[in-house]
């Protein structure tokens, strides 16, 4: 049980957020700065394949892609992990062993979260179990909107305990949620509740990941942090498709948290088609042109 | 004029001791500067009169120079007794002659082109505004020219509509305005004269400030290229002198002034008796109250906007913070840590947030508050953000700890210093804010509308800002109660200061 009053709502403007999200993606980011700034975002990248259709062999292809994004170029930083379903946990498990990079599973009925909680604990538990470093879990939405805020909390601390020692990740479905304020009062409710890190979206939902709903959920962390010391992550997933944008997250996490959190331990993407155009642009920062798309693989 | 002395900002707290984030990173941006190499500035600017470049009769010239590295950058003329005398002639005969016989919608069209014209070298009068000011490129650029090209737009659409401004009256124009403008927004105040004087049918004779006339003159060069009747803008350069003799020209039919409450009172003093008329925006020192039900984020945003926006050099500049007790501890915690992440720098810079202090002059004043405040007793904070080694550059700075007798908190400091204090009820706020010999401007931050409309009700200032701060256009009316002013500029009312009404 928390012991924070949910039923109070912060107040959010959300016009001064937007305007705050406008003025920060002036930032003008160039040359050697670009260039640390992709190979900083190449290396928070939760390489991520959630589809009905996934397969052993899809899995490992991506496994493959996580250690040496570009074959090209052996010296680019691995992505910090990759993200399946709990049935790919295992094979992912094998194909990363010894390269560093985490296998993070999502659970808890992804996306709708739409099962008995004794469901949903299981699915954690068999994702751990196979080998998952991080789980990503869907909260309630349904639950959250009718106002059952302790049921969305007591519900997080289940899940969290079900991970035992893996770091959990808590997707809001920010798309579902609709407000700042609803964005706001999830964000402190994973945090309250035992969530390593706070995640905008499941992809699945649109809108997924924008910048305002980041920024509110980093001020989230902001107060989280002031008030008790300990560090949250964040994680935008979905929408996030250009080295562009990504650029725009971190200058967002830079300008809102600081130095700290500018590091894969912090800050991650989840992201599928983000990785190429990163590397495309890190390509086009060595040698001057833009190389065809073709010279990336797809995986 | 400023000489190259190596004058040393006063920094009091360059370490942050308070502030919990740490915003130094191993990624940085890199140095995004905007280029200065396809602007053409002059080694030497005349006077502008009569629609020609002429030479001072003294031909005394005195050295404009970049704040931010302390270089020299040109010469203007010195403007005396008889060049204003001309001046005002050339724009008198233009008032009796061609202007007065155009067309309305002649009129409307010619500022229309102005607007146009401003919009296409925005680059370059952004640019220069930048090098000659030393405010951030991304203010010049995305604030200062887009303004001045609306205000011309927003009064071209008047020129032919005035007597639907006064309904049952008939608008006439007044006749020879002289209009002194100050160095903070040069060709924003420039346009916020010259656009509704031209619309309703005046001519002008305007007098830019001596640090800043490089836009002044530039645009000049687009009034001729805009074909722009002779006479009917005239530009003197020069400092107060110049200006005394347009505020005593006995030919010029009105005085419109922004700038110092001092400057402003001995305006006032010298035409009493006669029948100028006359508007006068001048200084302020901004409220700003946060209440414990805001959005305390925006809120902090809000407040740095308010009083680091172009330095601090606004007259409308928010530059007491009133905020609940409540919530004191946390937005002053917030402050400093954005405070943190604010970049002083090279003003050409697309990433500078805040730019270089427009002259020794004012960077001497700031300084001299700066040591007031501390020897008041006030705590100080400054940002530990690095600064340039040359030019004029003050750090971010708070005085938390300050009462309402200090002089930090009475005076205008005209720079990127706040003073914090508390209040306990929404009546002691408004006393507080109301507490000062100004009235330019406030804001109020609540979540609750209710509290807006009762307090901004109450602030007795010219503009009040609820939920946010800084926000200009055209369409809106702009002046001071008490010391800050006389007078409207902006809207519809902006028109009635420039018009006789039969």
């Amino acid at each position: 049980m928390s012991t924070v009053d949910y039923s109070v709502s912060i107040p959010i403007d959300h016009v001064a957020v937007e305007e705050r999200v406008a003025r920060l993606n002036k930032r003008s980011i160039k040359k050697e700065s670009k260039v640390q700034a992709l190979k900083l975002a190449l290396s928070m990248m939760d390489l991520t394949t959630l589809e009905g259709k996934d397969s052993e062999g899809k899995v490992i292809q991506l496994c493959q892609k996580a250690k040496t994004p570009y074959a090209a170029m052996p010296d680019l930083p691995s992505v910090a992990a990759v993200c399946v379903y709990p049935t790919m946990v295992r094979v992912a498990k094998d194909h990363v062993r010894g390269s560093g990079i985490n296998v993070a599973s999502v659970a808890t009925a992804f996306p709708s979260g739409m099962a008995p909680l004794s469901v949903r604990i299981d699915d954690t538990k068999f994702a751990v179990d196979e080998g998952a470093d991080e789980v990503d879990m869907v909260i309630s939405r349904g639950a959250f909107l009718s106002g059952e805020y302790s049921k969305v909390f007591d519900e997080i601390a289940a899940i969290k305990e079900a991970c035992g020692e893996a770091h959990l990740k808590v997707i809001l479905e920010t798309g579902e949620l609709h407000t700042y304020e609803n964005v706001r009062k999830a964000s402190d409710i994973a945090m309250e509740a035992g969530g390593d890190f706070i995640k905008t979206s499941t992809g699945k939902i649109s809108p997924a990941a924008t910048q305002p709903v980041t920024l509110v959920m980093l001020e989230a962390i902001r107060d989280y942090y002031y008030k008790t010391g300990k560090m949250i992550g964040m994680k935008p997933a979905g929408g996030i498709r250009t080295a562009k944008q990504a650029l725009q997250y971190l200058v967002l996490v830079k300008e809102t948290l600081g130095a700290a959190w500018l590091t894969n331990e912090y800050f991650r993407f989840g992201a599928s088609s983000l990785a190429n155009d990163v590397l495309m642009q890190i390509v086009k920062q060595s040698n001057g042109h833009y190389q065809s798309p073709d010279y990336f693989s797809a995986d | 004029m400023s000489q190259t002395t190596d004058l040393k900002e006063t920094s009091y707290k360059p370490t942050s001791p308070n502030s919990k984030l740490d915003f130094a990173s191993l990624w940085e941006y890199a140095a995004a500067p905007e280029s200065a190499a396809n602007v053409d500035i002059k080694d030497k600017y005349e006077l502008f009169i009569g629609g020609k470049f002429v030479k001072p009769s003294k031909d005394r010239y005195f050295k404009s120079t970049n704040p931010a590295t302390k270089e020299v950058i040109t010469e203007f003329a010195e403007a005396t007794q008889s060049d204003v005398d001309s001046a005002v002639k050339a724009a008198r005969k233009a008032f009796k002659g061609e202007w007065s016989t155009i067309s309305a919608k002649a009129r409307g069209k010619y500022l229309f082109r102005i607007a146009r014209m401003l919009q296409e070298r925005s680059r370059e009068f952004a640019i220069l505004e930048s090098m000659d000011g030393g405010k951030p490129i991304r203010e010049s650029r995305d604030v200062d020219v887009p303004l001045a090209a609306a205000h011309f737009f927003y009064y071209a659409g008047w020129a032919d509509k005035l007597d639907y401004a006064f309904p049952g009256k008939t608008p006439e124009p007044i006749g020879v305005c002289g209009q002194i403008i100050p160095w903070n927004f040069p060709l924003l105040m420039l346009a916020w004269k010259i656009a509704p004087a031209l619309a309703c049918g005046n001519t002008v004779v305007l007098k830019p400030a001596e640090t800043t006339s490089l836009t002044a003159l530039k645009f000049a060069e687009l009034v001729k290229d805009a074909g722009i009747p002779d006479g009917v803008i005239n530009i003197v350069t020069g400092a107060g002198l110049t200006g005394a003799e347009i505020v005593n020209h006995k030919d010029v039919d009105k005085i419109a002034f922004t700038g110092s409450t001092g400057v402003g009172k001995l305006i006032q003093k010298s035409i009493a008796g006669t029948d100028k008329k006359f508007t006068l925006e001048l200084g302020g020192k901004g409220a700003l109250i946060i209440f414990e039900d805001a959005a305390v984020d925006q809120a902090v945003e809000g407040i740095i906007n308010a009083i680091f926006f172009n330095q601090g050099h606004v007259c409308c500049a928010g530059s007491r913070l009133l905020v609940q007790e409540g919530i004191a501890d946390t937005v002053i915690q917030k402050l400093k840590d954005r405070m943190e992440s604010l970049i002083v720098g090279d003003p050409l810079d697309k990433n500078t947030d805040i730019g270089a202090i427009n002259s020794e002059e004012q960077f001497e004043t700031i300084n001299k508050y700066l040591s007031i405040g501390v020897e008041e007793g006030a705590e100080v904070y400054q940002s530990k953000c690095s600064i340039p080694d040359t030019g004029y550059f003050i750090r971010p700075t708070l005085f938390t700890e300050v009462s309402q007798s200090n002089r930090v908190v009475q005076e205008e400091i005209f720079g990127p210093v706040l003073t914090i204090q508390t209040f306990r009820t929404a009546d002691e706020a408004i006393e507080k804010a109301n507490n000062t010999p100004f009235g330019l401007a406030g804001g109020v931050w609540t979540d609750k509308g209710s509290k807006i409309f009762k307090v901004g009700s109450e602030l007795r200032s010219g503009v009040v800002w609820a939920n946010t701060y800084n926000k200009f256009d055209p369409t809106s009316p702009f002046g001071g109660y008490k010391e800050s002013g006389v007078g409207r500029e902006g809207g519809m009312h902006g028109l009635a200061a420039y018009v006789n009404l039969k």
